[in-house]
């Protein structure tokens, strides 16, 4: 099966981030050629036939998110992009910022079009400096082409986009989160509702997708809505990029067809587990999303529904593969770890328990566990998730819950013995360049 | 302290971008923490001051954004990946070696002022780990003899152009 490269259509060697090379890959032609032609309610209508769905974890479908703005509203609509890609095993969205900025920029001004929001910002994780630093050139050519600022090249209406750099939080990934860090406030995330389409950044109807999906809207609406709904899966259409890492050959972002064998994915793209080592673990969509054992994965397809069936999910596309030899409670440790460290502080289940879960999985590590640490750990996962305003609590239980489902022998091993049959830290294949 | 001319002029273009000065405290505190390399607490009076808001909005902002100083760092703050990717492909084989190198722990800055050793959660750089951020600049696939000319070029004040992301292909 040929997988089609919507975003990923350049050369990697070339200098593909410039107005210029966009411009050679017919860029800014569904924004000249087609808009003057469209209605706003016809770019919307086409997302949502496109059935695209948001690529940032959650795969809420984007057009129907689109449609919840409210249609009597007086105040400004606000459009965001949410670039602060911070899922652990996500790289993705990096791509797309530093390598093809200006097919994002397009497509958050026919969103804006579609949505009638006439000031859109790209919020960028202040680490991506790289990043930051080629979308803003980006978008400087794009105002001086005429593309962004007022009455458009090629359309008669106006849009601005406003680089924002943030300064370091995971808990910013969340759309109410990443508003209030706009505002100046610390990243924390709102109670909901009111949704962010009715009452968003500062408290006007606000439309916030992922770097990917709004870079996939120009494709939508240059091919059409229905051209897009045919790749892939009737509920997961189109193509999605993948990040693979951890113990993979050939690690990197991939382009496939919502739909894809994983094994053909693992074995044919990435070439399979360095050192041709035997599957271990994977971990499907971010770290956040339940760890499935190699048994899980020989029949899911790279999509939505295969995946969420096998008891996990697609999240972001980050695919992490663990090779035999690796130490499962030290890699929940480090995940712990991360949770912990990022929980926010506002609710006190997540704020408190992620710091329990760390310490119970760190005491297991060192040999130092006990036989009720198992149950232990299920009964807090069970008190955070749900239990928090923002899915960060439930973000930090799903890996706590199926690494102690699934590798089960393994923390009791570590239990039983008294220390990490591992010796206590990840081993360094020496495949390693 | 204040802000100099092309900061005020920066200032000025950003109040046109956003319909409540309040956004400007994130880009505010970078202007600052670039200059500067941190931010102080004059710094935070300044910014305060600047937009208007009480000081304890803009404090609050500084101290829970793990990307601002509150204090004065190394000249070069390494941040070394430790998150799951990274830990996987050997990163605290990586931390070590550095702390072994420089003599001195995650936290700490030597004591001629010029590096600052700390780990980070996950960069974004997973398909090229394991790695570290230093200043605005990734360095990936990291080994120890790479560490150590890196640090080497640092101490000369060298740092190469920043490429796009070169994934490898392992045996």
């Amino acid at each position: 099966m040929a997988n089609q490269n919507i975003l990923l259509n350049f050369d990697r060697n070339g200098a593909n981030h410039t107005l210029e090379n966009y411009l050679k890959r017919k860029g800014y032609s569904t924004l000249s050629e087609k808009i003057p032609n469209m209605k706003p309610e016809q770019v919307l209508d086409e997302v949502k036939k496109s059935g695209i769905r948001g690529r940032g974890g959650a795969g809420f479908p984007a057009g129907i998110k689109w449609s919840f703005l409210p249609k009597d509203s007086d105040k400004p609509v606000y459009l965001i992009c949410n670039g602060d890609e911070g899922e652990p095993g996500t790289f993705k969205d990096r791509v797309i910022l530093e390598e093809n900025p200006h097919m994002l920029i397009e497509g958050m001004i026919l969103a804006a079009y579609a949505i009638n929001a006439k000031h859109c910002y790209i919020y960028i994780r202040g680490e991506y400096g790289f990043a930051l630093q080629r979308v803003q050139q980006a978008v400087d050519e794009a105002y001086r082409a005429g593309y962004l600022g007022k009455k458009l090249t090629g359309a008669n209406y106006s849009c601005d986009i406003t680089v924002h750099k943030g300064a370091g939080a995971y808990v910013v990934g969340d759309e109410t989160g990443l508003m209030n860090s706009i505002e100046g406030k610390k990243g924390q995330t709102r109670n909901k509702p009111p949704f962010p389409a009715v009452e968003g950044l500062y408290q006007c109807p606000t439309i916030i997708n992922n770097v990917e999906t709004l870079a996939s809207v120009p494709w939508i609406i240059d091919h059409g809505g229905a051209a897009y709904h045919s790749i892939g899966t009737e509920k997961s259409s189109g193509t999605k990029l993948l990040s693979i890492s951890g113990h993979v050959r050939k690690p990197g972002v991939y382009e496939v067809d919502l739909g894809y064998p994983f094994m053909d994915f693992l074995n044919k793209d990435c070439g399979g587990v360095i050192g041709n080592r035997k599957l271990k673990a994977v971990i499907p969509g971010g770290s956040s999303t339940p760890v499935l054992r190699p048994e899980d994965c020989e029949k899911i397809t790279i999509d939505y529904e295969s995946i969420a069936e096998a008891g996990s999910s697609l999240g972001s596309g980050a695919i992490l593969i663990i090779a035999e030899g690796s130490c499962m409670v030290k890699t929940l440790e480090v995940l712990t770890h991360f949770y912990h460290h990022e929980s926010c502080g506002q609710c006190t289940p997540c704020r408190e328990g992620t710091g329990w879960l760390h310490k119970i999985v760190k005491r297991i590590e060192a040999g130092q566990g006990k036989m009720e640490d198992l149950d232990l750990l299920t009964s807090i996962t069970k008190h955070i998730a749900f239990h928090t305003i923002c899915p960060l609590g439930d973000a930090a239980c799903g890996p706590v819950d199926s690494f102690v489902k699934k590798f089960k022998d393994e923390f009791i091993e570590h239990i039983k013995t008294g220390g990490c049959p591992f010796g206590g830290k990840f081993v360094r294949f020496q495949e390693r360049v | 302290m204040e802000f100099n001319e092309t900061e005020k002029k920066k200032i000025a273009h950003l109040r046109t971008r956003y319909p409540d000065s309040r956004s400007l405290t994130l880009p505010l505190m970078w202007m600052i923490q670039k200059r500067k390399g941190f931010v102080s607490d004059e710094a935070v009076a300044l910014i305060a001051t600047e937009l208007e808001l009480p000081k304890i909005w803009v404090e609050e902002v500084r101290s829970w954004y793990s990307m601002f100083s509150e204090k004065q760092t190394g000249k070069y703050v390494l941040e070394v990946c430790n998150n799951i990717s990274c830990a996987l492909m050997g990163s605290q084989e990586i931390i070590d070696h550095i702390c072994s190198v420089l003599k001195i722990k995650v936290g700490e800055t030597t004591a001629d002022g010029m590096f600052t050793l700390k780990t980070a959660e996950c960069l974004g750089s997973c398909g090229t780990a394991p790695m570290m951020q230093v200043g605005d600049r990734y360095y990936e696939l990291l080994t120890e003899e790479k560490v150590d000319q890196i640090l080497e070029d640092l101490k000369n004040n060298t740092q190469p152009e920043q490429k796009p992301q070169q994934w490898p292909e392992y045996k």
